[in-house]
């Protein structure tokens, strides 16, 4: 990993000495062996244990469900089906509403009539093991009487097509429009094109993905008395309880909600799942702790998926290749119902769109569409990838049709780092980068000119391996986010954060972060960063997260959003821990306040040397405290608040080459490089193993998974001999490199990074796929880049996705995309 | 998730073996490593009534010499294949088919004699057990019979094994002098089954090539032999030509499936591809 320090923009930062070393993460012990507090590993006295059981069919009617032979199995101690919850079950909530006329049938958390999706909750047998449980799920007896099954998109929204929800009158919940000319930050789209030299319309298709996070989903809820404690594995304890509270009835103040550690969720637990409601339904009724915990079958086929849009994207430039205008009409999947957040995730994807291009006109407009699969919601990027993917493929496609070069056009077109702040065609104020300095460091990373020899020799010599090349120039925005901006998009919640520093009497610190992790490392980041700010050790740093009655206010984490927003509170409130110290050192020190110094960890008086006294020493003293100022409360601890004022925007070059073998398909990445400008930078190992991971599940969406619904809308990739998540085994060697532009919306300078290497590298693999094809006449190949499409596309032309045929895929496959706009509009 | 309930017998003998699954009931399971039996149980898609469990019948385990044969016992774990010092020398296309089954954690405790008597074939080595002509012991109440590996693969996940029967071991030639053998294994990530392999092992007198054996893997619901492959490469010249000439005729009388991975037609275009390039490197091209 290299690091470019640009001396123009590292100003004004605090003196750095924890922060910006590779710390080894101090949780990871306990959590790679597992001896921790995985909620599954609960044991309640007299806990219960919870199995569902799930529809196979995917619409229907339920005609008949008896349960009578299951409550006769040994050890159950009640079954309930959705007729017996109907009434307290309310629906799951959605935040974000997007459009004042969305429309949103609601969620049961099980069903009472209808099934809308396979997998959907059915019945639910209680019993005092979970084998008992799951033995006894095999004597429920139920009847569907099916509907016609409604799975793709685009037949979806036709006039006539059968509904997924009777209570609707289309399949459309929502049409959200971006007008930039509408919205005063750009010009007129349609005249942009009318007046265009050259337009380029295509079609691409975000596949339906699946999160897929190694912990599986748990939940553990204890009764006692009227007040209810839920252990969940969740990203969003806090959100949860808000919303479960809201959702059952319970009150806010008798629920608690403890996030232990948990084992990733890259979006898949930012949720308020059917079985958290279910099981703190249970507990209510029958006063006892209950446990449920799925099984990874489960998991993949009910816990909500990701992706899953068809995009038509219309790009106009003049021949010189400057760029004109941007059209982007997308249909986005919503599964059968919308959970928390599922109708925002395309929709805040619409800012994302122009990437780093100085695009004068833009207009963006999205349909929202029911089909009957498990609902789309947050997955790793959120919006992002699908834009960055849309933008960053269909630039290489205007260079193709002006013959430029991918990079030449992206140069031409992006913003300058002299132009920054830089408010884009969608209303965003990007904060600071440079785009150009990335981009050569990671062709000098890539070895790029050699490769390009390379691949003309391959070329030449007409060599069964090809050689491509591929670039993704991307931004993205982080560090959800400015209370206000979610306000007016809608959204249910603010985007603050909160932390609270709490100095013991031994001059440890407590830490209590209200962003609440799962797996990304905050407790040795904030340590790092409170080390500074308060000068004492590393391993004196204690970081309490997770448990809203530990750390009672928080919005927890996803978005890039915990170091940017959570470490900036974490900053504040050691501020304010340090004016408050400093009032009670003068004291001590018999000094004025003013003359103090604080450095190290410990106050001086400025111009006497020798007389000081660390800020530890000072808890100990306010702990004891007999003997401090009049008029000053006893403590030095300290809570802080931070809303930030605007996102912040990491961007950074991804270039990928790929070889393929022609004789086939087979697709194998032969070197990566990125460069990533993530602004200031707390803990390098922390980034690098971010980066890292986002690019595995990136290159995974370009390769390998793929959630796939057979035609009676059967999840078929239903395990992992099925869903094919890559290994390490399966991935390249990644050179990484960054670049430090700090972010200028928080005092750390920090911009996120938990979703940038996925969020950039898709297109820059397929970009890099089509490079080495194109002289073969292919012009796109769908992803996953399966060997089987890229064969099927170099020799049978088309995108290679020819799966419709046998009706096993929702979409279509191989399709010219010339005349997207007009097709979407009809 | 949890397999239903079933009776569980630990023989430490063929013998007791044999004993437990006659006492077994109706519906008797033997389970060897458990990598194949265990994930249909887990989904209920198999709920014996008894396992007998092989795991402790030590004389079912480990690899012997027997004059020109190679003798692997059925409980024979794959790792135990990748450190054997007889199948090092003389068993190296079943070495080389092993080392590309699934991960470190599978090959623990999956065994060779599972593999082949689940009869998957998406699995690696029915293969290469018949390309080698393997001969399959198997043992029964009645006594002992030999099967050879033509006669063992029936059908998609079925066998010779009668009710009641074991495979106790396998018997293969080995290659010693002369021989050059490469398993061609095509899928989309490492640890993943087949979408198409291709086992060959081919025996050089001077510059041409004097016998040819070639198994398929994943081409049709057993093991397949590509034997006008076979017999197109007896005697001709060791050169890229002649070999990609005969490996046009690999996909001869295969009936591979549709799946998620790969369409028929495209499998049968796979099978010519990877033959040629398992005969080309077996002949040390
Ligand atoms: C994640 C994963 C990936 C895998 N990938 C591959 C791969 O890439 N290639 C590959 O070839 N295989 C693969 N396998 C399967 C693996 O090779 C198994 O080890 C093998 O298929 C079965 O062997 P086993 O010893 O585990 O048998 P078991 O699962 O115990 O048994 C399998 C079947 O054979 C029967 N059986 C077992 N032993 C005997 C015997 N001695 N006599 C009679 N019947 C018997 C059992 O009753 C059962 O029906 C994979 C397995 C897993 C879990």
């Amino acid at each position: 990993m290299t690091a470019v320090e640009d001396p123009t923009s590292a100003v004004d930062l605090p003196p750095a000495k924890e922060v910006g070393q590779a710390r080894r993460r101090k949780e990871d012990a306990r959590l790679i062996t597992g001896k921790t507090t995985w909620t599954d590993n609960m044991v309640l006295p007299g806990m219960l244990h919870l199995a569902v059981l799930r529809s196979p069919v995917a619409h229907g009617r339920i005609t008949h469900l008896d349960v009578s032979a299951a409550k006769e199995r040994p050890n159950v101690v009640a079954v309930y089906t959705g007729r017996d919850l109907a009434e307290e079950q309310g629906s799951l909530p959605c935040a974000w509403p997007v459009t004042p006329d969305m429309v949103n049938p609601g969620h049961p958390s099980i069903a009472v009539e209808q099934i809308n999706h396979v997998g959907e909750a059915v019945a639910i047998v209680v019993a005092r093991s979970r084998t008992a449980a799951a033995d006894a799920l095999e004597a429920i007896d139920v009847d569907y009487e099916p509907l016609p099954v409604v799975l793709d998109m685009e037949q979806a929204v036709q006039e006539g097509s059968p509904l997924v929800h009777d209570s609707t009158t289309s399949n459309t919940s929502y049409h959200f429009v971006f007008d930039a000319g509408e919205a005063g930050t750009g010009g007129d789209t349609e005249q942009a094109f009318a007046d265009a030299e050259v337009t380029v319309s295509r079609r691409f298709v975000q596949q339906r993905l699946i999160p897929a996070f190694m912990e599986p989903r748990s939940v553990v809820v204890q009764p006692s008395g009227d007040s209810y404690t839920m252990w969940s594995a969740t990203q969003i304890p806090h959100i949860l309880r808000v919303m479960a509270a809201m959702v059952t009835g319970i009150p806010e103040h008798k629920l608690r909600v403890i996030a232990p550690d948990v084992g990733g969720g890259f979006g898949g637990k930012l949720q308020v799942n059917p079985e958290e409601i279910l099981c703190l339904l249970i507990a209510r009724r029958l006063g006892k702790p209950v446990k449920w915990t799925e099984t990874r079958g489960e998991s993949l086929m009910t816990a909500h998926h990701g992706r899953d849009q068809v995009q038509f994207i219309d790009v106009a430039a003049d021949r010189d290749g400057t760029v004109r205008g941007l059209r982007v009409r997308l249909l986005a999947d919503m599964g059968a119902y919308l959970r928390l957040i599922t109708p925002g995730v395309p929709a805040l994807g619409a800012f994302m769109f122009p990437g780093i291009y100085k695009f004068p006109a833009y207009r963006f407009e999205c349909d929202g569409v029911f089909t009957n699969k498990v609902p789309t919601d947050a997955y790793r990027g959120a919006g992002r990838p699908e834009a960055t993917f849309a933008i960053e493929r269909i630039m290489d496609e205007l260079a193709v049709e002006l013959d430029m070069d991918p990079l030449e056009l992206r140069r031409k077109n992006w913003i300058n780092t002299e132009e920054f702040p830089f408010t884009t065609v969608a209303g965003l104020e990007y904060d600071s980068g440079d785009y150009h300095q990335a981009t050569e460091q990671a062709l000098e990373l890539l070895g790029y000119d050699e490769l390009r020899a390379e691949q003309k020799r391959r070329r030449d010599s007409n060599d069964p391996v090809q050689l491509g090349i591929g670039f993704s120039t991307f931004t993205e925005m982080c560090g959800l986010a400015p209370s206000r901006v979610l306000g007016s998009l809608a959204f249910g919640a603010g985007g603050w954060e909160q932390a609270s520093i709490r100095m013991l009497p031994t001059g440890k610190v407590e830490v209590v972060t209200g962003s609440t992790p799962h797996g990304q490392g905050h407790e040795t980041a904030w340590s790092q960063i409170v080390a500074d700010e308060l000068g004492v050790p590393f391993e004196d740093v204690e970081v309490l997260h997770g448990d809203t009655a530990i750390s009672s206010r928080g919005l927890d984490t996803y978005g890039s959003r915990s170091l940017v927003v959570g470490g900036t509170a974490v900053v504040k409130a050691a501020e304010k821990v340090v004016e408050k110290a400093r009032v009670i050192a003068a004291h001590l020190l018999e000094a004025n306040a003013d003359d103090l110094e604080f450095t190290g960890g410990k106050f001086t008086v400025r111009g006497t040397p020798g007389a000081g006294v660390g800020i530890q020493e000072v808890a100990l003293a306010i702990f004891a405290a007999h003997d401090y100022p009049e008029g000053v409360e006893p403590t030095i601890d300290a809570e802080a608040t931070f809303d930030p004022e605007n996102f912040s925007f990491p961007h950074g070059t991804h270039i990928c080459a790929m070889e393929i073998d022609t004789e086939t398909g087979f697709a194998k990445i032969r070197k990566y490089a990125c460069v990533d400008d993530v602004g200031t930078i707390v803990n390098p190992l922390i980034v690098e193993g971010q980066v890292h991971g986002g690019l595995a599940q990136g290159i995974a969406q370009a390769m390998y998974e793929e959630a796939i619904y057979d035609a009676e809308g059967n999840l078929t990739t239903g395990s992992f001999v099925d869903y094919l998540v890559p290994a390490a085994s399966d991935l390249p060697h990644f050179d990484t490199g960054n670049t430090v532009h700090v972010a200028t919306s928080n005092p750390l300078g920090a911009k996120g990074v938990g979703e940038a290497g996925c969020i950039a590298s898709t297109p820059a693999v397929v970009n890099a796929a089509l490079d080495a094809v194109r002289h073969l006449g292919v012009t796109d190949i769908r992803m996953p880049l399966t060997p089987e499409r890229v064969w099927r596309a170099i020799h049978a032309g088309g995108d290679g996705g020819d799966r419709a045929a046998q009706g096993s895929n929702a979409y279509g496959g191989a399709r010219t995309t010339e005349s997207g706009i007009q097709e979407a509009a009809q | 998730m949890i397999p239903a309930p079933f009776a569980y017998a630990r023989p430490s003998t063929i013998e007791e073996a044999l004993q437990a699954i006659a006492d077994g009931g109706e519906d008797v399971k033997v389970l060897a490593g458990g990598q194949s039996l265990i994930p249909v149980m887990r989904l209920r898609l198999a709920a014996p009534e008894t396992l007998v469990d092989l795991t402790r019948v030590a004389e079912l385990r480990g690899v012997r010499e027997d004059g020109d044969m190679l003798v692997i016992g059925a409980m024979t774990t794959h790792a135990d294949v990748l450190t054997d010092p007889l199948l090092a020398q003389y068993g190296q296309l079943i070495v080389q088919a092993t080392e590309t089954v699934a991960d470190r954690q599978v090959r623990r405790r999956g065994t060779f004699g599972g593999a082949l008597a689940h009869a998957d074939p998406a699995g690696d080595l029915p293969a290469v057990a018949l390309a080698l002509d393997a001969e399959f012991v198997l043992a029964g109440p009645g006594g002992r019979r030999t099967v050879p590996a033509a006669e063992f693969f029936v059908d998609y996940l079925t066998t010779a094994l009668e009710e009641g029967e074991l495979l106790v071991e396998i018997r293969v030639p080995k290659l010693g002098e002369g021989w050059g053998v490469r398993y061609e294994k095509f899928n989309r990530v490492v640890q993943a089954w087949s979408i198409v392999a291709v086992a060959a092992a081919v025996r050089r007198e001077g510059g041409r090539i004097a016998e040819a054996r070639i198994g398929l893997t994943n081409m049709g619901p057993t093991p397949l032999r590509a034997s006008a492959t076979e017999a197109a490469l007896v005697g001709v010249d060791v050169s890229l030509e002649t070999v990609t000439a005969a490996a046009a005729q690999a996909a001869e009388g295969t009936s591979p499936s549709n799946d998620l991975n790969a369409q028929a037609d495209y499998r049968q275009h796979l099978a010519q591809v990877l033959t040629r390039r398992a005969v080309a490197a077996a002949a040390g091209l």
